[in-house]
């Protein structure tokens, strides 16, 4: 098998703190973090939810992302090999840098959301110069 | 009344109820393989659908050929350059999968959809397999 062949990702369970009162499952997103000097850029892997469905919350300093899907597609449709499990996604990531909560841009692409977050003035580095 | 959190509830039940079902074990190549398939029946017809997140349109090559159906294609991820990557879980690479079906479809009618990263397959079941009631003289 090449180093190159995609492999899956076992889809992770959300451990909640509470236990719902219908015990539906939600999944956490495999997600990717980067950051630049301006911003702060999580990438979140939700296939099947579409960009009107997804919940972006900045508080607390602590990012929430959830994104429901819409299962009314699978209605009358009988499971007859099945190798996943469907659910709504959520995922809370709590954020190091202050941010402009103003200018959150997110992108929804091919099932992949893309949330950009510019650092806020006072967080980015200064250089300070010897004098 | 319904309930949606319910019917979610049900239909991942369901879905997990088929988990280690033998209808396409020993058929399908890669089985565990990505992308990962469910394939449900609706009515005379199948249904395959395949999780792909981050793949785009354009990458996808889908082929049929009697009754079997090869979907194969990569993933790209890339980073902007100049960043600083603090996590890393989502994965880049090709995929080849082939699906074969236990049944006799009709391949030149199938319909694929891809839409938000899930990839739908109509596969119509062909008119020569479908049961035909026979009548008693």
């Amino acid at each position: 098998m090449s180093p190159q062949e995609l492999q899956v990702q076992e889809k992770r369970e959300l451990e909640k703190k509470q236990e719902a009162t219908v015990p539906a499952r939600t999944f956490v997103p495999t997600a990717d973090i980067f950051e630049t000097e301006a911003a702060l850029t999580v990438v979140l892997e939700m296939p099947g939810v579409d960009k009107g469905n997804v919940d972006i919350s900045v508080e607390d300093g602590v990012l929430t992302v959830q994104g429901r899907l819409d299962f009314s597609k699978y209605e009358g449709m009988q499971p007859v090999y099945t190798e996943y499990n469907i659910g709504h996604y959520r995922r809370s990531f709590s954020l190091s840098n202050k941010i402009n909560q103003d200018k959150i841009g997110a992108e929804m692409k091919d099932g992949v959301l893309t949330v950009v977050m510019p650092k806020a003035e006072k967080a980015k580095p200064r250089r300070i110069s010897v004098g | 009344m319904y309930h949606p959190l319910d019917a979610l509830f049900q239909l991942q039940r369901a879905l997990e109820s088929r988990l280690d079902s033998e209808w396409l074990r020993d058929t399908t190549t890669g089985s565990g393989g990505f992308p990962p398939i469910n394939v449900f029946q609706q009515g005379d017809n199948l249904v395959a659908i395949l999780e792909l997140a981050g793949v785009s349109r354009s990458d996808l090559d889908i082929q049929a050929k009697d009754n079997t159906i090869r979907i194969a294609g990569k993933k790209a991820v890339s980073y902007p350059e100049n960043v600083s990557v603090h996590r890393r879980e989502r994965l880049s690479g090709t995929f080849d999968r082939t699906l074969t079906v236990p049944m006799q479809i009709d391949a030149d009618r199938i319909k694929a959809e891809y839409r938000d990263g899930v990839l739908a397959l109509f596969i119509p079941r062909a008119e020569s397999d479908k049961p035909r009631s026979i009548a008693i003289n």
